[in-house]
């Protein structure tokens, strides 16, 4: 009888986790095609060796527009957006969080949830008076005026994490610290940052993968040399030819894909880690 | 001078106010107890000696330094947390050593400081241990060590032993007396256990509702207690609490008489309401006095505790070892007048010494 719910459970687990994985397993096995294969087979088939030939054609030659330099430039583009974005933005975040549990000031809460407007808000409504700003500034079409950006609006979600996480931090830590002769720095990076591993890792993921995958900013804010790979998958699916090259689109997608698949990998790793060891309570 | 002084420290937030004036002193070395029920206002004092909270008016002195506005690393102080508040992510020497570190004493110098703390404390073998694998009790000598490695001024403690069990309680209690009687230390104590207040303090300030209702040495406090809220919050049993009032010939309570000193016959103003108190161990059973019933027997080893029902009210007598009387029995009580502490009613203040 017991074995007999587990087969039942076993199987719908099986079940859902291959719904799951199905559009992933179309789009490798698609890129990894010829397109003699895609016209031929079955969607679900299994391409008839290991072909790289798409990918290649969507990192370095594909068509994106007028351009044939493939998807390249546009990850070069996002990787140098993204990692001042996601430093920036999470450096900031623990900071107001520290601020905002450890150093209350007066009004501290109310400042708190007015910024918290920043996570419920409406991208859109940012479009017109952020490009203004970012003209008088002198940072419109630029990689700089796209982190900018990112770090604007990815710092109330920031900071409503690290606000929270503080909150479990013994108050009585700091105040240690300051009979200990620590200052405000000291007190932060010394104690309470060796003590926020979890959340930094929750907020670089989370950081992470909304920067690279935002087409909104990066359509509307970038220059021509400087439109993050999104975008770069739009143009390079959108550009027509003879033939549409699905296997190409794949790829690309793929491409797009990676390096969020890869921080989840190997950051998620730390992170249950990192719930498990922060047991700072006691 | 002395070396704490609080004087007129007042902290009010709007209309709430949580101290209401208080003015303590204590000389060089001395073991100043602050209890009270929660909410008295006693933590919010040692935050305020330990720079942590500002009064609102008022001043304190470090030493003859006025150091009401000072910052708290600036005081010279080090603190004894209730949940010991050790830096998990450091192990047991670094905690030690932060503070010598943050005042950038040198390496070599941190290092004999951490192997004086630990051999003090005999946590030598614990040194290199995060704060996570140590027990409550062990953590408790850590965070004292961390105390204790400055070398500081003034030690304050704010209820470090309430988060241990009964037994360890008790073990942590005297080894904080032997360490103030080793390093003669001035420490401010902050608790709500009165057991722990009688047999650490030097002097002990016993507050409520903001406001010190009596400031003295432990023996001042449990025999001249200075209202009725002191002569019931310290002792355990409670002082038995009679109310009285004062006649022609001496104090009666439902009818009964009650011995009374001439001081204290003479301090009561015929018709005044009155609060007459007995410690249990003052009444003793006799073969006359007031005549009541036992209603309850309640043996703890070495004593028991008997509650009588009489006249006047119930009483409980702390007797020593076992009592030979049952439930039901009927007894008579006895006490001497030096035994009586006298209350007004009204203003709930002692009534002659």
């Amino acid at each position: 009888m017991k074995n007999v719910h587990r087969l039942i459970i076993w199987s719908l687990l099986a079940l859902f986790a291959a719904f799951f994985l199905l559009p992933f397993y179309v789009m490798l096995a698609t890129s990894l095609k010829d397109m003699s294969e895609i016209r031929g087979g079955s969607l679900l088939s299994l391409p008839a060796g290991l072909n790289f030939a798409a990918w290649g054609k969507a990192w370095s030659t594909a068509c994106t527009g007028t351009d044939c330099g493939g998807l390249q430039p546009y990850f070069w583009n996002s990787m140098t957006m993204i990692i001042p974005a996601v430093l920036i933005s999470t450096t900031l975040g623990a900071l107001n969080g520290y601020v905002l549990t450890k150093w209350r000031f007066k009004g501290s809460e109310l400042f708190f949830s007015l910024m918290l407007f920043g996570v419920f808000m409406p991208l859109q409504v940012v479009l017109l008076p952020m490009s203004q700003v970012l003209g008088w500034i002198g940072l419109s079409d630029s990689v700089w005026g796209l982190v900018c950006v990112h770090v604007l609006m990815g710092l109330a979600s920031t900071t409503l994490f690290f606000r929270n996480y503080y909150l479990g931090l013994p108050d009585e830590l700091v105040k240690a610290a300051m009979l200990d002769g620590a200052g405000f720095f000291r007190i932060f990076w010394r104690i309470v940052l060796p003590l926020s591993t979890p959340i930094l890792v929750v907020t670089v993921i989370w950081q992470f993968t909304n920067i690279w995958n935002d087409f909104l900013f990066g359509v509307v804010f970038s220059g021509a040399d400087s439109k993050p790979i999104t975008v770069g998958l739009n143009n390079l699916a959108n550009t027509s030819s003879s033939v549409k090259e699905y296997n190409v689109d794949m790829a690309a997608a793929m491409i797009a894909a990676l390096p969020t698949l890869f921080v989840y990998v190997v950051a998620g790793k730390y992170f249950v880690r990192g719930l498990t060891a922060g047991a700072v309570k006691g | 001078m002395g070396a704490l002084s609080i004087r007129n420290v007042r902290k009010s937030y709007g209309e709430t106010h949580i101290l209401k004036g208080i003015d303590l002193e204590i000389d060089k070395g001395e073991f100043l107890i602050l209890v009270g029920p929660s909410g008295c206002g006693k933590s919010t004092l040692l935050s305020m000696i330990a720079g942590l909270d500002s009064p609102t008016s008022g001043t304190i002195h470090i030493g003859d330094r006025d150091v009401t506005h000072e910052l708290p690393k600036n005081r010279d102080i080090a603190m004894v947390f209730q949940s010991y508040a050790l830096y998990p992510n450091m192990n047991v020497a670094e905690n030690i050593a932060f503070g010598l570190e943050m005042r950038k004493v040198p390496k070599p110098e941190r290092e004999k400081a951490v192997a004086r703390v630990a051999k003090m404390l005999q946590i030598e073998h614990l040194l290199e241990r995060k704060p996570g694998a140590l027990s409550g009790g062990q953590r408790q000598r850590v965070a004292m060590g961390r105390a204790l490695a400055r070398d500081p001024l003034l030690f304050l403690f704010d209820e470090p032993l309430s988060n241990l069990d009964a037994k360890l309680r008790v073990e942590m209690r005297a080894e904080i007396k032997l360490l103030h009687q080793r390093t003669k230390t001035t420490t401010v104590y902050v608790t709500h256990d009165q057991v722990e207040a009688m047999t650490l303090g030097d002097r002990i300030a016993v507050m409520k509702d903001g406001v010190v209702l009596q400031f003295g040495s432990p023996d001042d406090i449990y025999a001249r207690p200075a209202t009725v809220f002191v002569a019931e919050f310290i002792g355990s049993p409670a002082m038995n609490m009679v109310q009285a009032q004062a006649g022609a010939h001496g104090v009666v309570a439902h009818g009964v008489t009650l011995p009374t000193s001439a001081a204290q016959k003479a301090a009561a103003k015929p018709g005044q309401k009155l609060i007459y108190g007995l410690r249990p161990e003052a009444l003793n059973f006799a073969d006359s006095g007031v005549a009541g019933e036992i209603t309850m027997l309640e043996p703890t080893g070495p004593e028991t505790y008997v509650s009588v029902k009489t006249a006047a009210g119930l009483l409980v007598v702390r007797s020593p070892g076992k009592v030979l009387y049952q439930v039901g029995d009927r007894v008579h009580l006895a006490w001497g007048t030096h035994d009586v502490h006298l209350f007004d009613a009204e203003s709930q203040k002692r009534l002659a010494d």
